[in-house]
């Protein structure tokens, strides 16, 4: 035992020693010594208020940087930090301008450091950032509940029907299942990596995702089969139910913080679309229970932790919105997707043995390709 | 939309001027919030600031140069006679690599001519013998090429009197013609020599013995006579400095530092008359121009004439090494603040914004 930890502590000492050498010794230092430190820095939140114009800027420098001076379409303004002075790799602060900004324009910003490197940031539409109050909380709650609640209680409409076409609407509706999930998996996984880009540089958003990713898989999967059995009837919905719910809580936060930042006008012909384009889910999540004949409570259940996450999303994404934690919500929601395609899937295959058929069906995949077109389709309604 | 626009107050505004640019929203800042000296409170980007403005103060003694001494800093040289009894002006020129501050808290590696930029304003009158030796100390080849009349070999370009690094070159001509004139490096890449730096006037004062009929007015313009005593003489020099090197500026000025006549206003005197040496040496932008409030100016194109080529105008504008000299008063004036400044709002903006503080004394 006390070697065991000696092995431990030897080689983190010599780890230190190395550092401490090569910094006291900085060998690099002919290569370094002209060139200017790296800059760089990342807006994260913009707020808009009868104040001016906020912005949260994440420092990721090789040294402690200075934001110098401050230009806002083309001029300089004065500007306040909080906190002042240099800003440590990944530290962040508030730069508040007093500037007159003009409702439904764009406006540039740029932000100088002292070796007069410029870092622009642009509003491409200015609205007053909505403030937490009750009236918008209600709002933006309704929106949220006609994004995730309403579409997949109304999906779930279709159960009577499914369960009256017997052994092959059971195959088709899992197989429509693993088409809509399919969908989910590349947009959901799409959208991480994008909002990753957004995020500071430090962070390592795109790695992050893939970890995040993986690790959610792993983690939900073992849990699911901690039994030895794969998941089935309403445990299979409710893993379902729990992936699609992490979707639409990325949805929400996108859909949210779109709002918030102007790049989006929440009409109702958007949200109509998103109520469409979600109805689906609620056929996937009832699909593995056409077997049996669970309660109404578990009904409503399901249908509350897959589309009340979408309230929290937009009502999180208008306030707080941070690219990066965006990011890793989509990852999250990434790895969920993934399990339930696996557990469907071999619900479907297992299904189709059971009834002395092949997997690789007529009707598995017409229901794969109805429920991927069905998503595609639907989301014509939602590009934003 | 919500109520419009609540500038907070802050006792620090940095100056009584501060409010003038914003336009009318922030007009009422200017009454009753002036500290009583033209100098503004040092700031930290810290502080709370408002208005249109870049923050804070550049330090002109680390620079070691201020924008305010440049504006009558004469440099006339060592003056001797030649046998044949022509007055012969010699000058020391030292280029070197330097960084200037050019706004609050923005630096810009430069190259300058002895230390500064815009470099020394060399003055001399019509006829002398001017002879500068020019001893390159940066890192680039440099040059110094004189806008007037001088042989080929005295042209500061490539392949005639372009100095390598360490190196040495006496330029040597007459100073022809009068006029308002400037210098600069020529060597190649000409727009990286130019627009870091290496610029400077060059004021070629008129002979009167040379112009009997127009002497008086010659007179008024020869440094150190007493018709010239009356006048306040400026040199403006409009620049502009690309610190991210996209071949756009992000920072105007004349002289160099943004703001820094708007911060600190220049003192007149009403009573006297003004003369402005004013020369573009701005890059990568077409024109600069200068636009005068509440007032019009007489202009002499490069100066080399003794009568306005233009007369009664606010505004003139100049290509890159264009130059000429604006003659105005403000007798008639009420005494207060009096804007000048470019008038492409783009680069008023971003530095080139400045004031007259006329007064009574």
């Amino acid at each position: 035992m006390k070697r065991t930890v000696l092995w431990i502590v030897l080689p983190i000492l010599l780890i230190v020693a190395v550092m401490v050498a090569f910094l006291a010794s900085d060998p690099l230092r002919s290569l370094t010594g002209a060139v200017p430190p790296i800059e760089e820095l990342t807006v994260e939140r913009t707020l808009l208020d009868e104040n001016g114009i906020a912005l949260r800027v994440r420092a990721g420098g090789s040294e402690p940087m200075k934001i110098a001076q401050v230009q806002v379409d083309g001029a300089y303004w004065a500007f306040m930090q909080t906190p002042s002075g240099a800003l440590e790799r990944m530290e962040t602060a508030w730069i508040r301008i007093p500037y007159p900004w003009v409702e439904g324009e764009t406006h540039h910003l740029t932000l100088l450091t002292p070796s007069g490197v410029t870092f622009d940031h642009t509003i491409e539409v200015a609205v007053a950032t909505p403030t937490p109050d009750a009236g918008t909380l209600r709002t933006f709650g309704m929106v949220g509940l006609f994004v995730g609640v309403v579409p997949v209680t109304l999906g779930m409409l279709f159960y009577p029907a499914l369960r009256a076409g017997g052994t092959r609407a059971f195959q088709f509706a899992l197989a429509l299942t693993t088409g809509l999930l399919a969908y989910l998996l590349v947009d959901t996984l799409d959208e991480a990596l994008a909002l990753a880009g957004e995020a500071a540089p430090g962070f390592q958003g795109e790695i992050s995702v893939w970890l995040v990713t993986a690790l959610t898989f792993a983690v939900l999967m073992g849990v699911g089969r901690r039994q030895g059995k794969t998941l089935a009837g309403v445990r299979l919905a409710t893993a379902i139910a729990l992936g699609i719910g992490l979707h639409n809580l990325g949805e929400g936060l996108a859909i949210g913080s779109a709002f918030a930042t102007g790049s989006v006008a929440l009409g109702s012909f958007l949200v109509l679309g998103f109520t469409l384009h979600n109805l689906t889910e609620g056929i996937g999540i009832v699909a593995p229970m056409l077997k049996q004949r669970p309660p109404l409570w578990v009904f409503a259940a399901l249908a509350a932790l897959a589309g009340l996450p979408a309230v929290v999303g937009i009502w999180v994404g208008s306030y707080a919105f941070s690219p990066y934690w965006a990011a890793m919500a989509f990852a999250v929601g990434t790895g969920a997707i993934l399990q339930v395609i696996i557990e469907v899937g071999t619900l479907l295959v297992r299904s189709a043995r059971g009834a002395g058929q092949p997997w690789f069906s007529g009707v598995a995949l017409s229901g794969v390709g109805a429920g991927a077109m069905a998503m595609y389709t639907t989301a014509l309604l939602v590009q934003v | 939309m919500r109520p419009w626009f609540k500038y907070p107050m802050t006792r620090r505004l940095l100056l009584r001027a501060g409010a003038l640019i914003g336009g009318s929203s922030v007009i009422r800042l200017a009454v009753g919030q002036a500290p009583d000296t033209a100098q503004y409170a040092p700031t930290g980007a810290h502080e709370a600031h408002d208005g249109m403005i870049t923050v804070g103060e550049v330090d002109n003694a680390r620079n070691g140069f201020d924008p305010h001494e440049i504006l009558t800093d004469w440099e006339r040289g060592t003056v001797s006679r030649l046998p044949d009894g022509q007055v012969l002006r010699e000058f020391d020129i030292t280029a070197s690599d330097k960084e200037i501050e050019i706004a609050p808290g923005m630096f810009f590696p430069a190259w300058t001519y002895n230390g500064r930029v815009p470099g020394p304003t060399l003055r001399a009158t019509e006829g002398d013998r001017i002879r500068i030796r020019f001893v390159n100390g940066g890192s680039h080849t440099h040059s110094m090429h004189f806008h007037g009349i001088h042989p080929a070999r005295m042209d500061g370009v490539p392949g005639a009197g372009d100095v390598p690094p360490g190196g040495v070159f006496v330029y040597e001509f007459d100073a022809f013609p009068f006029g308002c004139h400037l210098y600069h490096c020529h060597s190649i890449p000409l727009k990286r020599h130019i627009h870091k730096g290496l610029y400077g006037a060059f004021i070629v004062d008129p002979d009167p013995d040379r112009h009997p009929e127009q002497a008086e007015a010659a007179r008024s313009r020869l440094l150190g006579s007493s018709e010239n005593a009356r006048w306040q003489e400026f040199v403006l020099v409009m620049n502009g400095f690309d610190t991210n090197f996209d071949e756009e500026n992000e920072i105007y000025a004349v002289n160099s530092i943004a703001h820094a006549y708007f911060k600190r206003p220049i003192p007149v005197d009403r009573a006297r008359p003004l003369r402005l040496y004013l020369i573009n040496v701005t890059e990568f932008d077409p024109v600069n121009s200068l636009h005068l409030h509440a007032n019009f100016f007489d202009y002499y194109d490069h100066g080399t004439t003794l009568t306005p080529t233009l007369r009664m105008v606010d505004t003139i504008m100049q290509c890159q090494a264009q130059r000429g000299i604006l003659e105005f008063s403000f007798s008639d004036h009420e005494p207060g603040f009096y804007m000048f400044h470019a008038h492409q709002s783009e680069f008023a903006e971003l530095g080139w914004m400045s004031l007259f503080d006329v007064r009574e004394e």
